[in-house]
């Protein structure tokens, strides 16, 4: 797979500034970022079911915690996010099959999220940044959906 | 038609009470411009955009920004018909300014965003439900008069 250069030197930057608050809290801030999308948007509810997806249940802190570390290594891999992502990406191909409408869904939430948790890191120019970063890895993990 | 109830309608009510609504209107108005730059497109006589730094102190955005969340608050008031209370709003967007009605979602998320790093842990996943549903209703009540 070639690796599509969408983000710029200053993008890794201002993504590995983000992602550096958010380690050591992937479970809290995912769980959050779950719980947040799950309450506005309950659609996304129907992949979860037989889930226990009360606030702050195990499930919500365990899967959470999948999603951010999943985002957290992603971001180690700016130049190649499609690569970093590729076991991900045929998982939600051929196993979880989510509709792509969601991803920007679940990134909004993140980024709620991290507003709340790094008010001071969330400038505009990092905000872009963590954007673009989300879509791109929305992009890697819908891209062998046909 | 989207129906808030009157809790909905109280955590409205209450985000707006929490937030300085003029800030709030200009910086995200400036972080939209930044966010996602093609829409800039609608503001060409608004000076100086041409980076970052110079659409966070474009005095033209602030006003612009807290106008136009001014008019989001003052539609609380007229949540039961917010089609008709924007019908003249939606007509000049669409026959005067052009505007693409996919923008006015793109700056509620930013809007919803920037109320989190206000507001911090009161802007619970209920709150934010409630406020994103109301914003959701003006965007699609500004949107009903294009054709």
């Amino acid at each position: 797979i070639s690796a599509k250069m969408v983000l710029s030197a200053v993008d890794t930057t201002h993504v590995h500034t983000v992602l550096d608050h958010v380690k050591g809290h992937e479970d809290t801030y995912g769980a959050e970022a779950l719980n947040r999308t799950f309450t506005s948007h309950p659609q996304t509810k129907t992949y979860f079911h037989g889930k226990d997806l009360a606030e702050n249940s195990a499930y919500l802190h365990s899967h959470g915690k999948k999603v951010m570390s999943a985002l957290v290594n992603a971001s180690a891999h700016c130049d190649n996010i499609y690569g970093a992502l590729d076991k991900l990406s045929d998982m939600h191909a051929h196993e979880l099959m989510v509709d792509p409408a969601n991803f920007p869904i679940l990134a909004h939430n993140i980024l709620v999220t991290l507003a709340i948790h790094l008010p001071q890191v969330l400038t505009p120019a990092c905000h872009v940044s963590l954007d673009k970063f989300l879509c791109e890895v929305g992009d890697a993990l819908t891209h062998k959906y046909r | 038609m989207v129906h808030l109830s009157a809790d909905e309608c109280k955590d409205v009510s209450a985000v707006f009470s929490k937030v300085n609504v003029d800030q709030l209107g200009g910086e995200s108005l400036a972080s939209l411009l930044i966010v996602y730059p093609w829409t800039r497109r609608h503001f060409k006589t608004f000076g100086n955009l041409s980076s970052t730094d110079a659409i966070l102190h474009n005095a033209k955005v602030q006003a612009h920004g807290a106008k136009v969340l001014g008019a989001v608050r003052d539609a609380l008031k007229h949540v039961a018909n917010l089609g008709g209370h924007f019908a003249h709003l939606s007509d000049l967007h669409c026959q005067q300014l052009f505007v693409d009605p996919a923008n006015f979602k793109l700056f509620a998320g930013i809007v919803s965003i920037r109320v989190g790093q206000t507001m911090r842990q009161a802007y619970t996943p209920h709150v934010q439900a409630s406020f994103e549903k109301f914003l959701d209703a003006v965007t699609d009540a500004l949107a009903k008069g294009y054709h």
